[in-house]
């Protein structure tokens, strides 16, 4: 067995960097946090840069036994998460500093987490798959309950575990059924043991709906989101900017993986579950958000509602599917990260974090430009046309039409408007309520700049931007077929 | 013969002292039973030929998690029958999804006919088990291996991170400041006026 | 000339848009001396391509700007198209409009919101720009809608006045009922013809004769349809008889915006399609026809009642009805050059008319009521001769073979072409009636003009009980003992006249409104005599037009060779009318009065405008609104919007309280969510495999 590092470099360059951070930083005293932040950030754009360039199709194929890949899919995937993951951890740096709680553990954990979503968009063995997200749940576990002290950090730290302990356990017993009927964890050969079994055997079916349900949990599709919004809400503001982004890539692209390249050939059965997971998900996530009072847990219900839009992209399947889904993570990544640096920055007169709706309140006559910010990554996350939140829509939409699905393109279309509603609310709450309370936002210039960059990006201008990422999803949704 | 019987032995053992952990009314009991489960199980490994994962099973979770509940069990002061006071409540409810997803489960395993069971494939004899696996570890899933690793040092910084503090309000000695003092800044040098005294 | 044509068109645009929008930032004086310039440009870039074509040194060009629909079959491009008819619409309306511009500023000197109305003016003349270089029929709506747009907007200008705004809307709703034949027409011509460029149909136009087309359940044919449905939209924008109820009314506008739009330009618009379309009506003799009848029937209709009216505004807006309805006659009959002609020289003289009257409510601080009037010659001079060249033109004043006001020479030509195609192979009885009825129009034009000028500056000065004026007196203080004048002039009442000034004395307008007032009156007096001949001229004609409208050269030579007593026919009428106004008016004050007693009820038949709103009030409004009320309270609120909206939101709010139930905080109750859906998943797997 030869074993070819030089595809796994960007893996290698975050695992060896990690140690290296964390020695330094044990040295370093005060400034250790400082070390750790800017030096992770460093690693990520290099590794961002590693991944991007050390694509030789030689080694894209599969590595280390058919352990992992990468292909373009995971390239993509990767360069997605570490970029995503950089921008939580600069973000994550002002607030926790404001509030003297920021550790240099922070991030070395988001780091090693990254390491587990790079493991999980290149997995294409159960094994890997597994081990992936284990590595990348337990930092995710450990972030959320952060901030210790704080009772609710605690409890979303708790409930996250004990409900993700309990969605391994699906996923495990899942992957044992697939293993058991099929003589393989690897992705190709359950694929191609699915293949040829024409009737397909109940063993099998439920090995399928136990895996897709543990995977469900991540991507917290309904009914598997319940953890979603008291974990996004109890958790330190940052680490739930960073749990709506790049894990979110991470785990749709494992599903999708796993749905194409090891499922692929029982599209049929998991079609309708993936169909069911996407409406329910879309209403679900416009109807209960609409009577939320904290930004953050109206966000987290904004990512089941998106993560529904991903769903019917997948459930279309075929290469055109798949790159809407990647598309859209795209897109949506750069809507949720800019939602969350405004709501980074709310403050009130005494400095602390606010997350009440009301808060908003009268936004725009204080804070122009981070009231129109916020409007535009509102209005382009319902997917209003002329924003840029509309086309990944149009395009899942466009391959569900394509594959014959009409009801759910109308029924994900209604959602949209359902879903709009909410979206509003908060610009008309920053733009015509009038303010109740003094707020505070001492934004800094990278946030203003990160800010200013996602909504230029969000905005029609956007649409420039179509070529680029349309061609790198379609080249990489190309790889899983 | 003696094989069956030792199957079923263990096996029913290992259910039953399962459903014991859940029923025991006193916690430290539960462990125990879990203990007993565990040996149950490390039977049921031996049964299939696999000592070292037997041995594992035994030392790992006998020996050390095992006692480590018990520790833990026994040092917080949880009042268990207050947190089972819903318990018979939803009793019915558990119970019905409990047998439902156990009536799915059997099924899937007797319709064993409808995919090649891994258990078909012989074990190999020519190897020890200990070699095997070290073998598939190191080479084969040498990647999955490193990650669980990593997932290891996860956990440690989680502990600290979790666990770790600096409490303010006890004094204790550190000895590296006493160490570090400078006597620049540690000593002042005034020459008072008479009758002004000394601003501290 | 491309250059010249895309500033033409898109400078008034440009300007709108930027008073439009920026005019809170700029100010009211950047944005007048803005769109004025734009227009004035607009203007002196227009007057050399028309005169290009007088002199034959320019031929049509068409400036493709922008692909706009490819979607199947239908294309439609963007392309501004000049020929000969274009550059006369282009120096009528740019003229028109920049002396109109800058009338206003002097009579919106004090109007608080300058911006708005220059930018709506702007955007007026852009979108009346877009209807004439149309070359798309498409085109030619965008601008129809665009004027229609305007013309709401402008209308409604003093919203703050519930009339206005109902006359706003009144005007918008009868054009729908004349756009909605228009873009029937439109579809129709797609239909048949496949495109919807002009000159493409043009171009077909000769192969659909005589065939047939189904519509609404009966064969009819073709051509005639498509013409009359188009013609509907005509009559819609053209106020003619049965869709005319909306001009009068729009007179709430501020008066440059009478004179502008409702007047010289937009209203003009139904007879500029017709000859734009004259090859498609020409080859359908039916609709012709109905074109004929319909114009002089408008002519005479509403030539009775602005006999009536005491409104001064109402008096003009009236006799632009009746003068449309000159026009459309004389194109039924075939007579387009003529047509155009008298379209060319009413806008000068029209303008005209309307301006002088703005400038007589400008000094008598907005008393529109000419019963109120009296003896202003001495009082405001220019514009009292101002007036009286704009009615000698309109009534036709001149004498043959030597010189003659505008209108002498563009009425007298579509007469004597009625006269023509009347007696010309084997006689049309359509051209005949409208002969008939024009020498009858031609009277009360002669009359009703006449009257307007002795009741307004000849005789005692009746402005004592004005309530305006007293406005003007005595600032806003309301004084209650004075008698009331009444609001709408139109209606009837006998209002009570005290003779005398009151103490006011009116005074003559600012330059920058005497101005426009000269400039029209030039055009007024010299817009017959200098371009008769390429107007209506046989060879000159042909050559003029170039194509650009049906010139049927036969008609214009037999016009010009008419028995003699049919060139002198308009002058004898109008000198008929104007005894008899000059016998009522100054002669004898007294003989109004008596006439009304005598006939009472024709007077009140032509008060009421011939009973028309009164009629569309029965038969469609209160149905309308009766149908309206149903839609609305069941079909709407109670249907759509009890299981739309608010149903939605309704079950939104349902679903939410359900899910925050659900959403309780404790773990199993997640947990259990989840194993929910877990066997739920694998129940429907099983389900599934069977």
């Amino acid at each position: 067995m030869t074993y070819n590092f030089a595809a796994i470099v960007p893996e290698l360059m975050l695992i060896i960097g990690e140690p290296i951070l964390m020695l330094t930083a044990s040295t370093m005293g005060r400034r250790a946090t400082k070390i750790t932040t800017w030096g992770t950030v460093a690693l990520l754009i290099a590794a961002t840069i590693a991944a991007l360039v050390g694509t030789e199709p030689s080694s894209a194929g599969p590595l280390f036994g058919g352990l992992l890949s990468a292909d373009p899919f995971a390239v993509y995937g990767k360069a997605l998460i570490y970029l995503s993951a950089a921008v939580a951890i600069i973000a994550a740096n002002s607030w926790f500093a404001r509030d003297d709680e920021h550790g240099p553990e922070y991030p070395i954990l988001i780091l090693l987490a990254t390491v587990g979503m790079s493991v999980m968009v290149s997995a294409t063995n159960m094994i890997t798959l597994y081990v992936g997200l284990e590595l990348n749940s337990l930092s995710a576990y450990i972030l959320a309950s952060y901030r210790r002290t704080d009772a609710r950090s605690a409890e979303a730290g708790l409930k996250y575990f004990v409900l993700g302990a309990l969605a391994s356990g699906i996923l495990l017993y899942g992957i044992s059924l697939l293993y058991g009927f099929t003589g393989s964890t690897q992705f190709s050969a359950i694929a191609a043991a699915l293949g040829r079994d024409e009737a397909m055997g109940i063993g099998l079916l439920l090995g399928l709906v136990f895996t897709l349900s543990g995977l469900a949990f991540k991507i917290s599709a309904v009914p598997f989101h319940m953890w979603t919004p008291d974990v996004y809400e109890g958790s330190p503001t940052p680490v739930t900017t960073f749990f709506a982004s790049a894990p979110k890539v991470a785990a749709v692209l494992l599903a999708t993986r796993v749905c194409i390249e090891a499922l692929g050939p029982a599209i049929d059965a998991w079609r309708q579950i993936i169909i069911f997971a996407a409406l329910a998900s879309i209403f679900l996530g416009a109807i209960a958000a609409w009577g939320q009072t904290n930004i953050k847990r109206l966000l987290a219900y904004s990512s089941i509602n998106n993560i529904g839009f991903v769903l019917i992209g997948l459930a279309a399947g075929g290469a055109a599917g798949v790159s809407a889904v990647l598309f859209y993570m795209a897109i949506y990544v750069v809507m949720t990260l800019g939602a969350f640096l405004v709501v980074l920055n709310l403050r009130n007169a005494a400095g602390e974090p606010v997350e009440a709706i009301d808060a908003l309140k009268g936004l725009s006559s204080r804070r122009p430009g981070m009231a129109a910010a916020l409007a535009v990554f509102m209005f382009s996350l319902a997917g209003i046309p002329p924003l840029f939140g509309f086309w990944p829509k149009l395009m899942v939409f466009n391959a569900a039409v394509e594959q014959g699905l009409f009801a759910l393109a109308v029924a994900g279309i209604l959602g949209t408007v359902v879903g709009a509603f909410y979206y509003l609310k908060i610009v008309k709450v920053m733009y015509f309520d009038e303010a109740e309370e003094e707020l505070h936002y001492a934004c800094g210039n990278l946030e203003a700049a990160f800010i200013g960059l996602f909504a230029l990006i969000v905005s029609p201008l956007g649409y420039l931007l179509i070529g680029p990422i349309g061609s790198a999803a379609d080249n990489a949704a190309g790889a899983l077929f | 013969m003696i094989g069956i019987f030792a199957f079923y032995l263990f096996a029913t053992l290992t259910i039953l002292s399962g459903i014991l952990v859940i029923f025991a009314r006193n916690p430290v009991h539960s462990v125990l039973w879990l203990i007993v489960a565990f040996f149950n199980a490390a039977g049921l490994m031996l049964l299939l030929g696999a000592e070292f994962i037997a041995l594992l099973l035994v030392m790992v979770y006998v020996g050390a998690v095992a006692v480590l509940f018990l520790f833990i069990v026994m040092m917080l002061d949880i009042d268990f029958a207050k947190l089972r006071s819903g318990f018979t409540r939803n009793l019915p409810i558990g119970l019905l999804i409990a047998l439902v997803l156990l009536a799915e489960m059997l099924i899937a395993i007797t319709a064993a006919n409808s995919g090649p069971l891994i258990g078909d494939q012989p074990a190999s004899t020519a190897q020890s088990n200990l070699s095997a696996m070290g073998e598939l570890m190191y080479t084969r899933y040498l990647v999955p291996f490193e990650l669980s690793g990593i997932i290891l040092l996860v956990a440690m910084i989680g502990a600290i991170v979790l666990t770790h503090r600096d409490r303010g309000d006890v004094r204790g000695q550190k000895i590296h400041h006493q160490v570090r003092r400078d006597p620049e800044e540690a000593i002042r040098m005034t020459t008072p006026e008479s009758g002004k005294g000394v601003e501290l | 000339m491309q250059t010249s044509i895309i500033l033409i068109v898109f400078l008034p645009l440009l300007a709108a848009i930027v008073a439009g929008l920026g005019g809170r930032i700029i100010g009211k004086f950047a944005s007048k001396l803005v769109t004025t310039g734009a227009l004035f440009l607009s203007c002196i870039l227009s007057w050399p391509i028309f005169i290009g074509f007088l002199t034959g040194a320019e031929t049509e060009t068409v400036v493709p700007v922008l692909d706009w629909i490819r979607s199947g079959d239908m294309v439609v491009d963007w392309a501004l198209r000049v020929d000969t008819l274009t550059a006369v619409m282009l120096v009528v309306v740019t003229t028109v409009s920049s002396l109109v511009h800058l009338y206003s500023w002097g009579y919106m000197e004090e109007d608080p919101s300058q911006p708005r109305f220059f930018s709506y003016l702007s955007l007026f003349t852009f979108a009346m720009l877009m209807l004439v270089t149309a070359d798309s029929l498409v085109q030619m709506f965008f601008g129809w809608e665009g004027v229609g747009l305007a013309s709401y907007l402008l209308i409604g200008f003093w919203y703050h006045k519930p009339s206005a705004n109902a006359a706003a809307m009144k005007a918008f709703v009868v054009n729908r009922v004349g756009d909605f034949g228009f873009s029937l027409g439109i579809f129709g011509v797609f239909l048949v013809f496949g495109t919807v460029s002009i000159p493409a149909i043009l171009e077909a136009a000769p192969g659909a004769v005589g065939t047939e087309i189904g519509f609404a359940g009966m064969r009819v044919d073709t051509l005639t349809l498509l013409c009359l449905l188009l013609f509907v939209g005509a009559m819609g924008k053209s106020a003619q008889l049965g869709l005319h109820t909306w001009l009068p009314d729009a007179m709430e506008g501020p008066t440059p915006v009478s004179a502008l739009i409702h007047a010289a330009t937009m209203v003009t618009a139904g007879v500029f399609m017709v000859c734009r379309l004259s090859p498609l009506f020409d080859a359908a003799p039916g609709a012709l026809e109905v074109v004929t009848y319909v114009g002089a029937a408008t002519a005479l209709f509403a030539a009775t009642v602005g006999t009536v009216q005491n409104d001064i505004k109402r008096v003009i807006a009236y006799s632009t009805c009746s003068q449309l309805g000159y026009m459309f006659f004389a194109a039924g009959v075939g007579a387009y050059g003529a047509a155009m002609f008298h379209l060319f020289t009413h806008a000068f003289f029209k303008a005209l008319l309307f301006l002088g009257a703005g400038s007589v409510i400008h000094a008598m601080h907005h008393e529109q009521d000419m019963r109120y009037y009296g003896a202003l010659r001495k009082e405001i001079p220019l514009t009292f001769w101002a007036m009286i060249f704009g009615t000698l033109a309109i009534t036709g004043v001149g004498i043959i073979g030597i010189f003659g006001f505008a209108g002498f020479y563009s009425k007298d030509a579509i007469i004597e072409s009625a006269y023509a195609a009347a007696v010309m192979g084997g006689g049309n009885v359509s051209a005949g009636f409208a002969f008939a009825i024009a020498l009858i129009a031609a009277l009360l034009t002669s009359f009703y003009s006449w009257r307007l000028i002795f009741l307004t500056f000849y005789g005692k000065a009746r402005w004592a009980s004005s309530e305006h004026v007293q406005h003007a007196l005595h600032g806003h203080h309301e004084d209650e003992s004075e008698v009331v004048a009444d609001h709408d002039s139109a209606d009837d009442h006998p209002v009570a006249v005290r003779e005398g000034t009151g103490g006011y004395h009116p005074h003559e307008s600012p330059w920058s409104m005497l101005v426009p007032l000269g400039a029209l009156t030039i055009g007024a007096i010299f817009a017959g005599y200098a371009f008769y001949y390429p107007f209506f001229g046989t060879e000159e004609g042909a050559a003029f037009w170039a194509g650009s409208l049906v010139h049927n050269a036969e008609l214009v030579e037999a016009a010009h060779h008419v028995p003699l007593w049919v060139k002198l026919s308009p002058a004898l009428v109008m000198l008929i009318g104007l005894g008899i106004a000059y016998n009522n008016y100054i002669r004898k004050p007294k003989n109004p009065a008596k006439f009304v007693a005598m006939f009472g009820g024709l007077h009140t038949f032509l008060m009421h405008k011939w009973y028309f709103d009164e009629l569309y009030n029965l038969i469609f409004v209160k149905p309308a609104m009766w149908i309206g009320r149903i839609f609305w309270k069941r079909g709407d609120e109670q249907t759509i919007d009890r299981f739309g909206p608010h149903g939605a939101a309704t079950a939104v709010g349902w679903g939410n309280r359900l899910t925050a139930r659900l959403q309780s905080g404790y773990l199993y109750s997640y947990a259990l969510v989840m194993l929910l859906g877990l066997i739920a998943a694998a129940s429907w797997a099983y389900w599934w495999a069977r």
